[in-house]
């Protein structure tokens, strides 16, 4: 562990201009983190805000607050930015931005101007699917089924469809930088099996980034050609097939939730680790774990087709797979427990996430074996119960993994420390939020309430009133955060490098780092999470 | 010390001598004559082995374009993982798409 | 006989040394051409789909190509590959002129390229066979004939505006090529040639499962 780095004091990338051109020009990771920093928060808000339409309508059976045109326009809006505008950005372009060349040796990525335009390809990207939704919006589910978004929708699909291609190709950039980066600019004794888990996660997404959202690119131009053109690539009449679509945009669609989930397994790794002072137990078997989740990722997607006429034998092949893919999630839920036995637990706010992470994505995980399973699906499919399988994992699992992180390397990168009882208060407020907003809907979908539906039978208004009440106190547990780690931006404790006393590369940097990270690269001699017994006193 | 070094089993320290041009020729003349394969092939009835053989040049003409134009008969192994990745990925989507495609049973014959 | 990789020539950061940052920049390009793999593999994973479901429309399709001038466009695109192979050995052994020479021809055979296309495009809507535009006249109570054409203009307009697209880097290529310092380790005429060869082997599938479908 080098110490050269602490010794000669430099501004911090922070300091090093403060002109708005400087952020806006800036080829700096570090900067570039915060640029999607901010964006994502005003994206979440935003999706936030159609999320709290949608429970403020669904308190009563009846259709009372918004029309059903108006309801479909805010579930696809609250999709729509909720996946690509703030999950798939999320871990990867705010903490991996940031992070990875910190935790290799470097000193920036490999195409630092790339990654600054990777932002403004998701700015330019934003401003076309915004303009959409200001403009009228569109009702045709995030998933853009055929052959209602291409002959019968009357609303800004193809506008959505540009703002959402061209978001994909921020995705790809990304992707490519880090793949590029961790081969070519580790440090010196960096090997592929000293690195982070949080690299290896990144690593697998990545891989998934480059392969899959492609697909999705050509399907969203496939959607705009047949509605401007009017020709049938997806119309029955003219001999198309609606299910040729949903294969294309579910080949992207599956992966793409395996590009938000593996970053946040990657920040529970770290998290784990540092909080228990261990090396994560099985530390090979969670690297090739990862990979195996985004290889298997690709294989599963005709899960979402299962009754929408796919071939019976189709049907077995995915369903089969999709079972296979909750093996290597498995194996790292063990070895993250294996990891807390006999760890020296320290329970502040990043590992009361990182709990909360493995307990909710568990529950997640295994409601989507009932989901793989061909009967079972058959009876819940498309209603609440996929809804809460895949919001439980979503929001609480990645929200709950990125709140987790913001918060664990929040030191690093202001020098700031937050506020530890609220820290811990919002954890646990969005814990118990999420349990009481979700939990409720497994209920709702199995006794046959469907998604996407703004009026229901009266029955089911218990449930629902439960769920919105849920949502209330979640909002509470994400306002928190936003409040708190805001405040210690000018009024919190000063951080030293390690606040933590974790292991890894970039705790051994000021907080916050100089602009070119090390003072010089350093050379790598132990293996990851190379806690002593020392450490765990 | 202080430059980082990658890792060496994926770069050569040296780069590979530019390819001959008989060899590049080579590579342009065996593909015009696959080309003309193809062609004449397309005009033989042959069933289902039409497709199969223009598929299996294509695929010819395809690894003579990446071996020998884009030189990687003699790049490093990461090059060599990353060029065939795409394709093999397309082998992925190609075959579960298929496998329902290839299994369905129709309800009635086409119209 | 391998020549000596570059000592002396600065690299910028984060970057140690050229040679790290060559390596970098070509396992780049071989990742984004994995993306334009995957991109054009939705073209052909619908191609494949319809193919399957009625081989006999996309036959009739296929015929009412014209295979011929096909065959020639795809010679005139194989040849700009050898072309710009040729570009990248004359820059590799410091041949500026005949690497500019080359990197010329290579577009002069895009663009040739890219004219025969269009003179297809254009054939094909006298004959009435553009889907869409009111172009489609003969395709009319020929449903699954219409969406071969559908695939098929899709298919070679997406090829066209890569061809189009590697058209425009061989102009910029060629204009960073004539002012650098030291062409022989001047790297990016390389990448250049590697996405080219990539437009020509998307070509070398189109061609045969558009033209030769019997």
């Amino acid at each position: 562990m080098t110490t050269a780095a602490l010794e000669r004091p430099q501004p911090s990338y922070l300091a090093a201009g403060d002109t708005l051109r400087s952020w806006l020009l800036t080829t700096d990771h570090k900067r570039i983190a915060w640029l999607y920093l901010v964006t994502i928060t005003l994206f979440f808000a935003i999706g936030g805000a159609a999320a709290t339409l949608i429970r403020l309508e669904l308190l009563t059976p009846q259709g009372d607050l918004v029309s059903d045109e108006t309801y479909n326009k805010l579930f696809t809006l609250h999709g729509v930015i909720m996946v690509w505008f703030f999950l798939i950005p999320s871990v990867p372009a705010v903490l991996g931005n940031f992070l990875v060349p910190l935790m290799i040796g470097a000193r920036d990525l490999a195409f630092p101007r790339l990654n600054l335009l990777s932002w403004y390809i998701f700015i330019l990207g934003g401003a076309f699917t915004l303009w959409a939704m200001v403009s009228g919006g569109v009702d045709t589910g995030w998933t853009f089924y055929t052959p209602f978004s291409t002959m019968f929708s009357n609303t800004h699909v193809v506008l959505t469809a540009v703002g959402v291609f061209v978001t994909g190709f921020s995705s790809i950039l990304t992707g490519l930088n880090f793949i590029v980066t961790l081969h070519t600019l580790r440090a010196p004794g960096m090997t592929w099996m000293r690195l982070p888990l949080f690299l290896w996660s990144l690593y697998a997404t990545s891989l998934v980034m480059v392969l899959a959202t492609p697909v999705l690119a050509i399907t969203l131009v496939l959607i705009a050609v047949e509605r401007i053109a009017r020709v049938g690539i997806f119309d029955p009449a003219l001999g198309g097939d609606p299910l040729l679509f949903q294969h294309l945009f579910w080949f992207y669609s599956h992966p793409a939730v395996y590009i938000m989930i593996l970053p946040g397994m990657g920040v529970t790794s770290e998290i784990v680790a540092a909080f228990s002072r261990r090396r994560v137990f099985g530390y090979g078997f969670v690297a090739v774990a990862s990979l195996a989740i985004a290889l298997l990722g690709f294989l599963v997607w005709g899960h979402h087709m299962f009754v929408a006429g796919e071939s019976f034998y189709a049907n077995l092949v995915f369903s089969f797979l999709s079972f296979m893919v909750a093996i290597p999630s498995a194996v790292k839920v063990f070895n993250w427990t294996a990891t807390l036995y006999k760890g020296s637990i320290a329970l502040d706010t990043p590992m009361l996430y990182a709990l909360a992470f493995i307990a909710l994505f568990t529950i997640g995980g295994l409601t989507g074996l009932y989901l793989a399973s061909l009967p079972v699906d058959v009876h819940v499919t498309d209603t609440y119960f996929v809804v809460a399988h895949f919001h439980t994992i979503m929001v609480g699992g990645m929200v709950t993994a990125y709140l987790g992180g913001l918060h664990y390397w929040w030191p690093k990168m202001t020098g700031r420390r937050y506020p530890e009882t609220w820290g811990r208060v919002a954890a646990v407020t969005l814990f118990l939020g999420f349990a009481l907003t979700f939990f409720p809907q497994f209920a709702l979908g199995y006794l046959g309430m469907p998604r996407r539906y703004h009026v229901y039978p009266p029955e089911f208004q218990v449930l629902n009133v439960l769920s919105s009440a849920g949502a209330s106190i979640l909002a509470i547990g994400y306002a928190l955060p936003l409040v708190y780690l805001i405040a210690s931006l000018r009024g919190g404790p000063t951080a030293g490098p390690n606040p933590w006393g974790a292991r890894g590369l970039e705790w051994t940097v000021p907080s916050p780092p100089p602009p070119g990270n090390f003072a010089t690269i350093p050379r790598v001699t132990e293996e990851a999470y190379a806690y002593t017994d020392a450490d765990r006193e | 010390m202080g430059v980082p070094v990658p890792d060496p089993v994926s770069r050569p320290l040296t780069r590979p001598a530019p390819p001959a041009v008989a060899t590049l020729v080579g590579a342009w003349l065996a593909l015009l004559a696959l080309l003309a394969l193809t062609v004449t092939l397309a005009h033989v009835p042959l069933g289902a082995w039409n497709a199969a053989l223009a598929l299996a040049i294509a695929i010819a003409k395809a690894l003579l374009i990446v071996l020998v134009f884009m030189h990687v008969r003699h790049a490093s192994r990461l090059t060599q993982v990353f060029s065939a990745l795409g394709f093999v990925w397309l082998m992925v989507l190609f075959s579960l798409l298929m496998s329902d495609a290839l299994t369905r049973t129709p309800l009635s014959p086409w119209p | 006989m391998p020549i000596a990789s570059e000592a002396g020539a600065s690299a910028r950061v984060p970057f140690a040394d050229p040679a790290q940052q060559h390596e970098a920049a070509s396992a780049a390009m071989w990742v984004f051409l994995s993306t334009e793999v995957m991109l054009f593999g939705g073209v052909f994973a619908a191609y494949l789909w319809y193919r399957h479901a009625d081989p006999a429309a996309f036959a009739r399709g296929s015929a009412l190509l014209d295979a011929p001038l096909g065959t020639v466009n795809t010679a005139v695109l194989l040849t700009s590959s050898l072309a710009m192979a040729l570009a990248v050995r004359a820059a590799a052994l410091g041949r500026r002129r005949p690497a500019l020479g080359w990197l010329a021809g290579t577009a002069v055979l895009g663009l040739a390229f890219l004219a025969i296309k269009l003179l297809s495009w254009r054939h094909e809507w006298t004959r009435g066979l553009v889907p869409a535009l009111h172009a489609g006249a003969a395709l009319a109570a020929q449903p699954r004939v219409e969406l071969f054409f559908v695939v098929y203009f899709i298919a070679t307009g997406l090829h066209a505006l890569h061809v189009l697209a590697g058209v425009g880097a061989l102009a910029v290529t060629g204009a960073a090529l004539a002012r650098v310092r030291d062409p022989g380790r001047w790297n990016p005429i390389e990448l250049t040639g590697l996405y080219w060869h990539f437009v020509d082997i998307v070509w070398v599938f189109l061609f045969p499962i558009l033209y030769l479908v019997r």
